[in-house]
């Protein structure tokens, strides 16, 4: 319990420090969203002026760090110039979109290589593992920005998958199972995309982890105990080899969250990455803020999921806790 | 050792590759910025040894593209005449590396365009936009990644040599840039800086934007292994004979930090290259009409482009040979160092 408690202070500080730093970056930086609407004839200085003081960006740094912060108490995180409206619900609906993404290939990219670099692992040397490792070094070598494309390509060159948004014209009238149906081939470009981006490095961390457990005494013993190999494998050597594997799933998520940004534009998911490009475009401070905050705030849940589990599964931690 | 002589041919493959990328006046046919505004969207074109009336060629020729008949953007081969491929041509105006003024080009086609990898929307040949592109991203990346390993090694240094409060401070400094998913922080930073400023301050200004994202991790690996070298005996016993905090530094302790910073040098410049690209594709990075492997590809994001133009996506292809030769040169150093058979991969860049 103590363990939680001291997580949580721990994401809380980093996301206070992160947003800091960003406030006080935002000031050092030129130009604001306002500075382009007094380059507008049809637009009077007194006004802009107004609209300055009105968004408080007239007053002192630690005045707007305050209302800022007083406002995502509020749970509205700022206030979007651009849509002229919370940052809050422009943002969440996205969210949400970005973590169906990132969560489902999450688990489909640790789902497919925990027992690819199991088998690898096991095969050390032999032609299993000789044909996962070149298939993963292949993998690697093709950059995100082209795997995305490439993707996209044979989508519309095939004309399997649909190239790109959320949902068909007209989803809304579709039954339940055909919304499901639809939902799922609009998601499967962009998933397979995030799973390739992340695999290869999944694969031969799972692998390096688990030879090293295999190499212990205690694996031979347990097998001559008669222990079934699969037993062995899943129960005994990878519960072993978690450790490493699971500081590697908050990097992963990392990993997912910042490519599918990337995606996200590539193949127009409606998710954060084409909101935080369109606002970076018009110099909406807050809602890039917001975004960039959110991320973290991801990353922090991932990272912070990570700790409870490895607690659960590794003892040494767990009476590390107890000693304290 | 094998092992030299493969890490020997790595840095050959690497060396021929960038020296195409180098010396791209030479290497390209024409002018990156030259428009051809006949010939938009022109497919690439092929190389021919035999004519249409089955004669053979000694020297391989292409024919110019006309418009199929009824089309507007759908070209085909005007086999009335055929253009003989030459080497050692002299065409547009280059400067080699930058000063060395020069019209020698390696190969090119009197009478005619010749498009190996195709023409954009104005009719700008593709292949020399991807070797000037190479320019351009291929500098960023190695900038960008020096950058961060400099700013990675001082602060790393000084946070391992004095520990205490200024290594608590850096560290939890280090942490808050570790906070964000890296293409987050990316665009946290360019929000903040002027979006329409010309082509060299942006380029200056993305190398900065991507070598400041990066410094968290190799200032962790360096300060671990400062804090280490730091307490071997050799170090302290020329302490004891009062050698300054300086010499000790510079004479002991960075010379180990040498084979971790080149093995993050050979992780970080594909991973900054790639940064360049991601921002450039967005629009966000080097805009046109210089040419970068990013906006080369951002055509792409047109869905015309994308069903009728396949050969915009070419340069996807082409640049996975650099990928391939730094990944190689990477897991080969780290191989070296850590000196284990099992191939530890991905290490550098989790720890």
């Amino acid at each position: 319990m103590r363990y939680v408690l001291r997580r949580t202070a721990h994401v809380l500080f980093l996301l206070i420090g992160v947003s800091i730093l960003a406030f006080l970056f935002s000031t050092l930086a030129p130009g604001n969203y306002f500075d382009e609407m007094r380059l507008n004839p049809q637009i009077a200085p007194e006004t802009v002026v107004a609209l300055r003081s009105q968004y408080g960006l007239d007053r002192p740094l630690p005045w707007r760090y305050a209302s800022w912060l007083n406002s995502v108490v509020r749970g509205q995180m700022g206030f979007s110039f651009a849509y002229n409206s919370a940052v809050a619900p422009l943002l969440l609906p996205r969210a949400g979109n970005t973590l169906l993404l990132t969560i489902t290939a999450t688990l489909l990219a640790w789902g497919i290589a925990l027992p690819l670099g199991v088998c690898s692992a096991e095969q050390l040397g032999r032609v299993p593992d000789r044909l996962i490792s070149w298939a993963t070094a292949a993998l690697l070598v093709i950059p995100d920005l082209a795997l995305a494309l490439g993707l996209l390509v044979l989508a519309v060159k095939t004309g399997w998958f649909p190239a790109g948004g959320l949902a068909s014209v007209g989803f809304e009238s579709l039954s339940l199972i055909h919304k499901i149906r639809d939902l799922a081939l609009h998601m499967t470009l962009p998933v397979v995309a995030l799973v390739l981006s992340v695999l290869p490095l999944l694969v031969r961390h799972v692998r390096a982890a688990v030879a090293d457990v295999l190499d212990a005494p205690f694996i031979l013993a347990a097998r001559g105990h008669g222990i079934p190999r699969r037993t062995l494998l899943y129960r005994y050597a990878l519960r072993a080899a978690a450790n490493p594997l699971i500081s590697l799933f908050g990097f992963s998520l990392g990993v997912l969250l910042s490519g599918s940004l990337l995606i996200e534009v590539v193949m127009s998911w409606p998710g954060l990455g084409p909101l935080l490009l369109e606002a970076i475009l018009a110099r909406d401070l807050y809602l890039v803020l917001g975004g960039v905050l959110l991320s973290g705030l991801f990353l922090a849940g991932g990272n912070f999921l990570a700790d409870i589990l490895l607690y659960w599964v590794d003892p040494r931690i767990r009476t590390e806790g107890h000693a304290q | 050792m094998s092992g030299e002589r493969t890490l020997a041919w790595w840095l050959v493959f690497l060396g021929m590759l960038h020296g195409t990328v180098v010396f791209a006046g030479f290497f390209a046919p024409y002018d990156p910025a030259e428009q051809d505004r006949q010939n938009p969207y022109a497919p690439p074109m092929r190389l021919h040894l035999v004519d249409t009336e089955g004669h053979l060629h000694m020297r391989p020729f292409v024919y110019a593209l006309k418009l199929r008949e009824g089309a507007f953007d759908q070209f085909e081969d005007d086999t009335a005449h055929a253009y003989p491929l030459s080497v050692f041509v002299r065409g547009s105006r280059y400067r080699l590396v930058g000063l060395l003024p020069s019209r020698l080009h390696l190969f090119g086609v009197e009478g005619t365009r010749f498009y190996v990898f195709g023409s954009d929307a104005y009719g700008r040949d593709q292949f020399s936009r991807l070797l000037f592109g190479g320019q351009v991203s291929l500098l960023a990346g190695l900038l960008g990644a020096g950058l961060s390993l400099l700013l990675g090694l001082g602060i790393g240094t000084l946070a391992g040599y004095y520990s205490g409060w200024k290594d608590e401070v850096l560290m939890r400094i280090a942490e808050l840039f570790l906070a964000l998913p890296w293409l987050y922080l990316l665009f946290g930073l360019r929000a903040f800086l002027p979006l329409a400023v010309s082509p060299l301050e942006t380029f200056f200004l993305i190398i900065a934007i991507i070598g400041a994202v990066g410094w968290a991790r190799p200032a962790r690996l360096v300060r671990a292994i400062v804090l280490s070298a730091k307490e071997r005996d050799f170090v302290r016993a020329a302490r004891g004979f009062g050698a300054s905090d300086l010499y000790l530094m510079r004479r002991h302790i960075l010379p180990e930090t040498k084979s971790v910073l080149l093995t993050q040098l050979a992780i970080l410049v594909p991973q900054y290259v790639l940064a360049e690209m991601t921002l450039s594709f967005l629009g966000l990075g080097i805009p046109e009409p210089v040419p970068s492997w990013g906006n080369l590809l951002s055509n792409l994001q047109q869905y015309s482009v994308l069903v009728s133009y396949w050969w915009m996506y070419l340069p996807a292809l082409a640049i996975v040979p650099f990928f391939l030769g730094y990944l190689g040169l990477a897991s080969l150093l780290r191989e070296r160092r850590d000196g284990c058979k099992i191939e530890r991969a991905g290490q550098g860049s989790v720890t």
